[in-house]
């Protein structure tokens, strides 16, 4: 991959709403899914259960296969660490995610993995889903550098964390390159903690 | 200006501000164990990189082993491959591993400080978001993803935004029977369960002051359920002497110069905070979750509350934890039946936990439809309790006595409920789905909460029984 292929300016696609607050990782990827030492098929167990639960689960209708833009609520993300979340969300094509709010170790995998988490207000994100779910064909554009998500003629604000947003933007989000650029600084570092250097 | 604890612990940890504003932050501990790293070392090992700081990174065995028969290999092979990935990648980067054959195996969280690997003015990382427990001894202590996992073992540093900080002061004293895990899950209901997004959370106040170091390291465990990434305690006094003597914690004088920079590294009077928020600690009664996150609960003597009752978008959520528990608004949390109970977990399986649960458990027999385990958090907390006896007040009131794992908190191993079974937990999380089966339902509580209920069959308030 090139470095121009790491940017993440924008991301276009055709959008899924999953709806409700608070929705958590071992929601969307059970732990028994955990068991795996690779994260391959962690696309195919994506809201695993919820699915299973619900045949209206917005993941098992047929007008959102295909769909890149995950539209979800507040808190969505929360709970458990597990990366197996975001993951199991791309493997299955999710590209952006727009929401109320974000747990925030949710988040930071989601940016890890090049994966744009806006914020948008309540209103908005319930009238983007209430759109979608009318019209799941058309595609929104969710635009990291300019903050925005516009779907047919509305433009949304959308927001992204400054330091975050200057990772995707700028394709710097795959960071042990990033942090390796460090060099000794890091052990000089180090060696100035009193725990490191002895008491 | 009067600097915070997290002002402090960061600065001291700064490497360098990355071009993207983002702090590169020093790792000065790094805890793994099975589940969440086998895919970094694998991107380790694509990236051809080593462990930058192999001295400041430690291993465990906790998610996927099981906690009756532990003879390898498993009786899951997934469970056992796991095992294995864990074995040959801490052998190949030259990393120590607190396996079984250690004595010091247990619950990452248990074992940090157990061991005195966590000390105050520390950043802690690990790939679980409980890692936020380790703030109890003044760490600023975080979890991660497996990516991150990567990141922290090729560089030992991570890219991250300092957040906000939010002081929490539980006021007054808490009445008999109201325990740790009370005061967190009345916080987190109090604040919310994203209240804490953006935020670390500084506990104190005369409540938490007074806490022991377990105490407190329950505290810290859920300021993640709260939103908060991570949450500590200022050192004090109590922190010192807990860590005096443990393996990894400084001798000698060392040790006394440690106290004293630990000592320095606490919040300064007069620091300045962005918000603080406030709880009365008398105002607080043993409390049990009714819904699906740990923000829905209420004190023992109330009723489940109304999905009118909370805010307009909140209300979905109501519905479906109410549709999902079984429950009807108005309906009181005492006398819920359970099937269930489970006493463990990196938030309740301490040495005092089970001493506060087996003080109960003299008073009863486990009821005849419940099944009842008790884990200990650690090989070492499990054979503290064996010292005291309390292995025998438990199978004595007809509790399991199993091996230290986190277990059913999460239900990767065989500990799992079954079906629409309804669990008294002292674990931190009630999501659905959590303690293995897709419709099992949990309620969360207090060691002690737990095991009344185990003995009536049915949520009961403690405080009745130790009178």
């Amino acid at each position: 991959m090139s470095a121009a292929d790491f940017k993440r300016r924008q991301v276009s696609g055709r959008g899924i709403p999953v709806t409700g607050n608070d929705i958590d990782t071992d929601r969307i990827i059970p732990a028994r899914f955990l068991k795996a030492v690779t994260f391959e098929s962690m696309g195919e167990h994506a809201f695993e259960d919820a699915k299973k639960q619900n045949p209206e689960h917005p993941f098992n209708q047929k007008a959102y296969q295909g769909a890149s833009v995950l539209v979800v609520g507040q808190n969505f993300g929360c709970g458990s660490s597990r990366e197996h979340a975001p993951q199991a969300l791309m493997r299955w094509g999710i590209r952006a995610i727009v929401g109320g709010s974000f747990g925030e170790i949710f988040f930071g995998n989601c940016v890890m993995l090049g994966i744009p988490c806006l914020r948008a207000s309540q209103e908005d994100i319930e009238w983007l889903q209430k759109a979608v779910a009318k019209s799941p064909q058309q595609p929104m554009t969710v635009d990291v550098e300019k903050q925005e998500v516009r779907f047919g003629d509305r433009v949304i604000k959308a927001t992204v964390p400054e330091g975050a947003r200057n990772q995707l933007v700028g394709g710097t989000w795959d960071s042990t390159a990033v942090l390796l650029e460090a060099g000794a600084a890091i052990e000089a570092t180090a060696r100035k903690l009193p725990y490191v250097k002895g008491y | 200006m009067a600097r915070t604890l997290l002002d402090k612990v960061w600065e001291a940890h700064t490497v360098r501000i990355l071009p993207s504003g983002q702090t590169q932050l020093l790792i000065g501990l790094h805890l793994i164990h099975e589940v969440t790293t086998p895919q970094a070392f694998q991107m380790l090992k694509e990236l051809k990189l080593k462990v930058r700081m192999p001295e400041r990174t430690f291993g465990t065995l906790d998610h996927i082993i099981p906690t009756a028969d532990q003879t390898r290999p498993y009786a899951d092979p997934e469970a056992e491959e796991m095992a294995q990935h864990m074995y040959r990648n801490m052998k190949e980067f030259g990393l120590p591993l607190f396996d079984m054959a250690s004595g010091k195996q247990g619950i990452v969280h248990v074992i940090g400080p157990e061991l005195g690997l966590s000390q105050p003015g520390m950043t802690i990382a690990c790939g679980d978001s409980h890692t936020s427990t380790h703030g109890a001894v003044g760490a600023i202590a975080f979890g991660i993803g497996t990516t991150q996992v990567r990141d922290v073992l090729a560089t030992q540093c991570l890219a991250m935004a300092k957040p906000k900080l939010r002081q929490v002061r539980v006021e007054g004293a808490l009445a008999k029977g109201v325990y740790a895990k009370d005061v967190i899950l009345a916080i987190i209901n109090q604040l919310g369960v994203k209240g804490g997004v953006g935020y670390a959370y500084e506990y104190a106040g005369p409540v938490i002051e007074r806490m022991t170091m377990e105490e407190r390291l329950t505290i810290c465990n859920m300021s993640i359920e709260g939103g908060a990434r991570c949450g500590y305690v200022n050192p004090d006094a109590a922190t010192v002497e807990y860590l005096r003597g443990r393996p990894y914690a400084p001798k000698d004088t060392a040790f006394d110069r440690a106290a004293a920079w630990w000592k320095s590294v606490a919040t300064e009077p007069d620091a300045k905070f962005d918000d603080v928020a406030r709880l009365d600690g008398a105002a607080i009664e043993p409390v049990v979750t009714w819904g699906i996150n740990p923000g829905m609960s209420v004190g023992v003597s109330q009723k489940i509350p109304a999905p009118e009752s909370a805010p307009e978008p909140e209300r979905p959520t109501y519905r479906e934890a109410l549709a999902h528990m079984g429950f009807q608004a108005g309906q009181p949390i005492k006398g819920a039946k359970i099937d269930v109970a489970f006493v463990g977990s990196c938030t309740n399986g301490r040495l005092s936990d089970l001493r506060a649960a087996a003080e109960v458990a003299k008073r009863g027999k486990v009821a005849k439809h419940v099944r009842a385990l008790i884990v200990p958090g650690s090989q070492q907390v499990a054979k503290a309790a064996e010292a005291e006896g309390l292995d025998q007040i438990f199978q004595a009131a007809g509790f399991q006595w199993r091996k230290a794992g986190c277990s059913m908190c999460l239900g990767m191993n065989d500990d799992k409920l079954q079906g629409r079974e309804m669990s008294a937990s002292s674990s931190n999380r009630n999501f659905i789905g959590r303690q293995g089966s897709p419709t099992g339902r949990t309620l969360l509580m207090s060691p002690a909460m737990v095991v009344a209920a185990a003995i009536t069959g049915a949520v009961t308030d403690v405080r009745e029984i130790l009178k």
